[in-house]
């Protein structure tokens, strides 16, 4: 089932998620018979938590509907990885189609959820996640910017704050933008927001160890609740 | 007889590729990467090429080692950096080889619209992003999109699966993802295959590429044989 919520909730008889209850939770939002994308690294771990009766399908931009999980053992085929080039199964029903129709097929709309880890996101949805800016850092952007512009939702699926306790959504993204006004819902280990880019405004659904009270003053964005 | 030339020495099929060539490079990390016909361009000796990839090379061999051998002046892919890319870190720290990061969906579009005779597109991928700056941009129906421009091969070196001597293609799972497109964008299409059939053995509604874009087949299987034969 899909999670829905009435009104904010604040789980405060817990600490923040771990890195699986967080995935569980991405994985509880995407709605069943969706067509989604998870990025490379964590947000690939939400497939563990998907219910396999959900009906949900997997994009990878690499050219498949269909993907399975990791291949193991005699599983492992060269010809059949995702974005993230490990190998992994195709499941009944799957199809391939080459890189122009996959990313058309992203960029025209047709994919309901991908899910992306994310440097900053801005209370407007502006994205920053494929360059640290750093001078001697070699840009790669990979399919990040078509993937941000492309799905129906986006899902960011990261720490609410960085190794050195700055805060990971900001009212302006000081790193270069991956897309403008593209992310709808940020998953974090202390609480999950929903944004609405064109008002900037930044609703809590729900808090994990913390208060929204508590939050609002680490974060320079104005909260809202429901 | 069909225009596309099936050959079973490497070094044939790549044989007339000039020095400052642009080579479209098919393959997605190591699947669907023609590394037989790479080691056989890198023995050809062109040099001063564009490479267009979606990667800069994994590891030492394949299009790191074309890098390593000092042939490539420029490098047009979407993610470069990679764990084992040390070939390409290295010469573009060094600044002994040039970089464009192009989003990958548009490294593929530009690619559609060479081989489909598209002029220019506009894309709203990068819209507000470092890798539109520069570039034209325009409001339709209240979204705003970048024009981009073609990217045209005068060579594309393909894997694909399997051949007829047509030059038809079938490719195998996710190795099919740049080939196809790569094959419309290039003057001269090679292709590294694991075994040609003959024509009417590959059925008609399932080819991927049809022949028309492909000029020369190299043969995997006839160098096996080959191979084994010499053994």
């Amino acid at each position: 089932m899909t999670r829905v919520l009435e009104a904010t909730v604040e789980h405060l008889d817990r600490g923040p998620l771990d890195r699986d209850e967080l995935a569980a939770m991405v994985a509880s939002g995407i709605p069943p018979g969706s067509y989604v994308n998870l990025g490379i690294g964590q947000p690939t771990t939400v497939a563990d938590h998907l219910d396999p009766a959900a009906g949900i399908v997997l994009h990878t931009e690499n050219g498949m509907l269909g993907m399975g999980g990791q291949a193991f053992g005699d599983d492992v085929d060269a010809d059949l990885t995702n974005a993230g080039k490990i190998p992994v199964t195709e499941t009944a029903g799957a199809s391939y189609f080459h890189h122009a129709d996959s990313f058309a097929m992203m960029r025209g709309g047709h994919l309901d959820v991908c899910v992306l880890g994310a440097f900053q996101v801005s209370r407007h949805g502006d994205l920053a996640n494929w360059h640290t800016g750093a001078p001697d850092a070699i840009p790669a952007v990979g399919g990040a910017m078509d993937l941000a512009i492309g799905a129906k939702r986006v899902y960011i699926m990261m720490n609410l704050f960085a190794k050195d306790g700055t805060a990971k959504l900001v009212p302006q993204c000081t790193y270069p933008l991956t897309g403008l006004r593209c992310v709808s819902r940020v998953y974090t280990e202390v609480a999950t927001f929903d944004i609405d880019s064109a008002a900037g405004e930044v609703r809590v659904l729900e808090t994990f160890g913390i208060d929204v009270a508590t939050l609002s003053e680490r974060l320079d964005v104005a909260l809202t609740t429901r | 007889m069909s225009r596309t030339t099936i050959h079973t020495d490497a070094a044939d099929a790549v044989a007339g590729i000039g020095d400052g060539a642009t080579v479209l490079v098919g393959g997605f990390g190591m699947a669907g990467m023609p590394t037989t016909l790479i080691d056989a361009l890198i023995e050809q000796g062109a040099t001063d090429l564009t490479i267009v990839s979606n990667n800069a090379g994994n590891g030492d061999t394949g299009l790191a080692a074309l890098l390593s051998a000092g042939r490539v002046a420029k490098v047009i892919c979407s993610f470069p950096r990679q764990s084992d890319s040390y070939v390409f870190d290295g010469l573009y720290r060094a600044g002994k080889v040039d970089l464009e990061v192009v989003p990958q969906g548009n490294l593929a579009e530009r690619m559609r619209a060479a081989g489909a005779g598209i002029g220019a597109f506009f894309c709203p991928t990068a819209v507000g992003t470092p890798l539109a700056e520069g570039k034209e941009t325009r409001t339709i129906d209240g979204r705003d999109y970048v024009l981009e421009y073609p990217i045209r091969g005068d060579v594309a070196l393909i894997g694909a699966w399997r051949a007829d001597t047509m030059g038809n293609l079938l490719y195998r799972k996710t190795a099919r993802n740049f080939g196809p497109v790569m094959a419309t964008a290039a003057e001269l299409v090679i292709v590294e295959v694991a075994g040609v059939v003959e024509a009417g053995q590959i059925d008609p509604e399932t080819v991927v590429t049809p022949g028309i874009y492909v000029d020369r087949v190299l043969n995997l299987s006839a160098l096996t044989d080959a191979k084994e034969a010499a053994s």
